[in-house]
């Protein structure tokens, strides 16, 4: 692993890697098992669930079918209260404008509060290439970093590490960042936590800039909102004398009222809490407390994209708690590194596609990482149908079609990889058209049953390779029904084949 | 073209489904859920917040105003703090007893500096019950935001049932956005490794409560 999502390989290959390793799989499902129920409890506290959902979706819908407005509104309101607004279309763009804003200020080192749209962009590495150096500051965030890692789970990015793996990467690389972890350092999370304590203090006392996400933007008033557990965010939020937010232009909600929608449904839905120990807000800048300079990226990069697709744009609704990756029984078992980009997951699985485009071979993949089985979308606190959109994908991906790539419609050819699945699809149709043919085949298949193998050769290979091949039956359905219920009449109208 | 022009162009052309009259406050979100979860006096709403404030591993105190002064002695001594940092709206009473030295809120104050300090004592904008959740809306009383960060002990006093709200909704309709606002739920604490919750990471790592009650209940939160 390294920093950066490059070159990952498509999702069956990565995941049949993850699934062979025991000790990711140990720690995954400890992790996943633990945080399902008690997000369950938390979430039966409130009767009202149902509805704060479906308020949440809606307030979504409305914000995402008029996001223009919206958009205009959130910069007029962020610049009255002294902030500075950038709009990025892609990656790039946001890279260079961040790059350009740390320069400005003369520093080289800056601290990050843990933000999906910042790893998004890959701006850590942006910035190294300019020559700062980024410092990640949630404790998750700092595992990964300092093991040269990449994040495997939204809201827990180290949960693939179990505590001595944790100390040992403390132990051999906090020294190279700044302080050193203190010797004789245990295993205990209480201990590990600490030495994350002494080794950031220091960041966070001498940083100059900063740079977060965050959870909401309101329109209406301009403000942004962060939820946190550690302080490390507050740390980011309130010392330093310059702080850039990266955000995606989907986190906006229209008013301020809305946030006590999102605000229930966040933290039970992600940690589980009634309320996660810190959320900041802020808007603009304030007098004498806090950066004196804020500034405010808003992010594209394919959003503008996926909201062109009107059975895709409802993956814009995420507000990133991770339930359903603690839901999905693919990602307990196949691991976050899997799904190749920060979003892992079923909200992975249809969020990447769609930002990125379905053409590559890790992007036309993903919509195949589920087993459908629905659990991501009962757990969903804004109820986004992902089952509904990976099926939509899937079908993008075999049949080609209509599409938007920054900001452009184009139209996509089949992927290639699916010539042979398309292929058995039209000699079946075919021989459905067919009943006679049908049966005979059956006929043959039922005698023949003890010499069939139980993979498949040539393109059905990779298919059996994950799966038990049906058993076929010594006599099939229709020569059964035909046997004991039939009438006889049916041969007859249907090409009169005998018995 | 600007890429502010091009993103907005994106999102309009992207958005061609919807009818060009919608307005978008016409789209509907039904807003059918509680505003407060279950009925309950304020006696029992002040008693949710310290049982809830509790569960989340803040240790929790009562006190009048008659004893206040005294409290606020005690369990900074108990701390063994030295120097307590107090913004410069809070009341004098409060700390009118203390043995330790005050440190006051002001913005030449380094980050450095606040960091040797011992402990911090604020009042709060607004106290959620149902989610042991204290807003401090950095409000004459409660000072910079930093105060409340970097110091490893915070003593926060609340006036109940005043400045006691049942919800989350309860508390958004009293605060102000314009306001930089902390919400704080329990001490500082993580659950990154292995998911077992460790209080205390970089915010304080102990947090205290004072609800105060009687004599002149003092201002109601800013606003």
């Amino acid at each position: 692993m390294n920093g950066a999502y490059l070159g990952m390989p498509a999702f069956p290959r990565a995941a049949a890697a993850a699934t062979r390793d025991g000790r990711l799989r140990a720690n995954l499902t400890h992790a996943t098992h633990t945080i399902r129920d008690k997000r369950a409890r938390a979430v039966a506290e409130l009767d009202d669930w149902a509805q704060l959902r479906a308020a949440g979706a809606a307030v979504k819908d409305r914000t995402l079918r008029h996001l223009d407005h919206y958009l205009e509104q959130l910069e007029a309101a962020v610049t009255a209260a002294g902030g500075q607004v950038h709009w990025a279309a892609d990656a790039e763009e946001a890279n260079r404008i961040v790059t350009e804003l740390v320069r400005e200020t003369g520093e080289r080192e800056v601290v990050k509060v843990k933000s999906m749209a910042t790893q998004e962009i890959g701006l850590n590495e942006a910035l190294a290439e300019a020559g700062i150096r980024a410092y990640e500051t949630d404790l998750a965030e700092l595992i990964v970093q300092l093991g040269n890692d990449l994040p495997s789970h939204i809201l827990v990015p180290a949960i693939h590490r179990n505590r001595s793996e944790i100390r040992d990467i403390f132990l051999a690389e906090m020294g190279r960042w700044g302080r050193p972890a203190p010797e004789g350092l245990s295993d205990s999370p209480a201990e590990l936590a600490e030495a994350a304590r002494l080794h950031l203090r220091e960041k966070f006392l001498s940083a100059k800039v900063a740079i977060s996400g965050a959870n909401f933007m309101v329109a209406e008033t301009g403000t942004l909102v962060v939820v946190e557990s550690e302080g490390n965010g507050r740390m980011c939020l309130t010392l330093p004398e310059t702080l850039i937010s990266v955000v995606g232009i989907e986190k906006t909600v229209p008013t301020w009222q809305d946030l006590e929608i999102f605000l229930q449904l966040l933290p039970r839905s992600s940690t589980a809490e009634r309320m996660n120990p810190y959320t900041s807000t802020w808007t603009g800048t304030t007098d004498g407390d806090g950066p004196g300079t804020f500034h405010l990226v808003l992010l594209d990069n394919g959003r503008t994209d996926t909201l062109a697709d009107t059975v895709g744009r409802q993956a814009l609704r995420c507000i990133r708690c991770s339930a359903c990756l603690n839901v999905c029984p693919v990602y307990e078992r196949a691991g976050g590194h899997a799904y190749g980009s920060p979003y892992p997951g079923p909200i992975g699985a249809i969020l990447t596609p769609q930002l990125r485009g379905v053409e590559g071979a890790l992007e036309s993949s993903l919509p195949y990482a589920s087993s459908l089985c629905g659990a991501c979308y009962e757990v969903c606190p804004v109820a986004i149908d992902i089952p509904e959109v990976l099926v939509h994908l899937r079908e993008r991906v075999v049949e080609g079609g209509e599409v938007t790539r920054r900001g452009t419609r184009a139209v996509l050819r089949p992927a290639r990889g699916h010539a042979a699945e398309r292929a058995a699809m039209r000699a079946a149709g075919w021989v459905f058209d067919r009943p006679g043919v049908l049966r005979a085949g059956m006929r043959l298949a039922a005698r023949t049953r003890r010499l069939h193998p139980r993979r498949l050769p040539g393109p059905g290979r990779a298919w059996s390779q994950t799966r038990e091949l049906p058993a076929v039956p010594a006599e099939s359905f229709r020569d059964w029904w035909q046997r004991t219920r039939g009438t006889g009449t049916e041969s007859a109208r249907q090409g009169g084949e005998g018995t | 073209m600007s890429s502010r022009d091009e993103v907005l162009g994106r999102v309009r052309r992207a958005l061609a489904d919807v009818p060009g009259g919608e307005r978008p406050e016409r789209v509907p979100v039904r807003r059918d859920y509680r505003r407060v979860h279950g009925s309950r006096t304020a006696e029992e709403t002040v008693e949710l917040l310290a049982e809830n404030l509790a569960d989340y591993r803040a240790v929790v105190h009562r006190s009048d105003t008659e004893g206040l002064a005294v409290l606020i002695r005690t369990l900074l001594a108990r701390r063994g703090a030295r120097t307590v940092a107090v913004p410069q709206g809070l009341e004098p009473w409060w700390m009118a007893a203390a043995d330790a030295a005050l440190v006051e809120d002001r913005a030449a104050t380094t980050a450095r500096e606040l960091d040797t300090v011992d402990s911090v004592v604020t009042g709060c904008a607004v106290a959620v019950a149902e989610t042991g959740t204290l807003v401090l809306d950095a409000g004459p009383d409660q000072g910079r935001r930093r105060i409340t960060l970097v110091p490893d002990h915070h003593l926060c006093v609340v006036r109940v049932p005043d400045q006691v709200v049942g919800s989350v909704p309860e508390a958004l309709a009293r605060l102000d956005p314009r306001r930089p606002l902390t919400w704080i739920s329990g001490p500082s604490a993580t659950s990154d490794i292995e998911l077992d919750r460790v209080e205390g990471v970089h915010g304080p790592r102990t947090l205290e409560v004072i609800l105060l009650t009687g004599g002149g209940a003092g201002p109601l939160p800013s606003r």
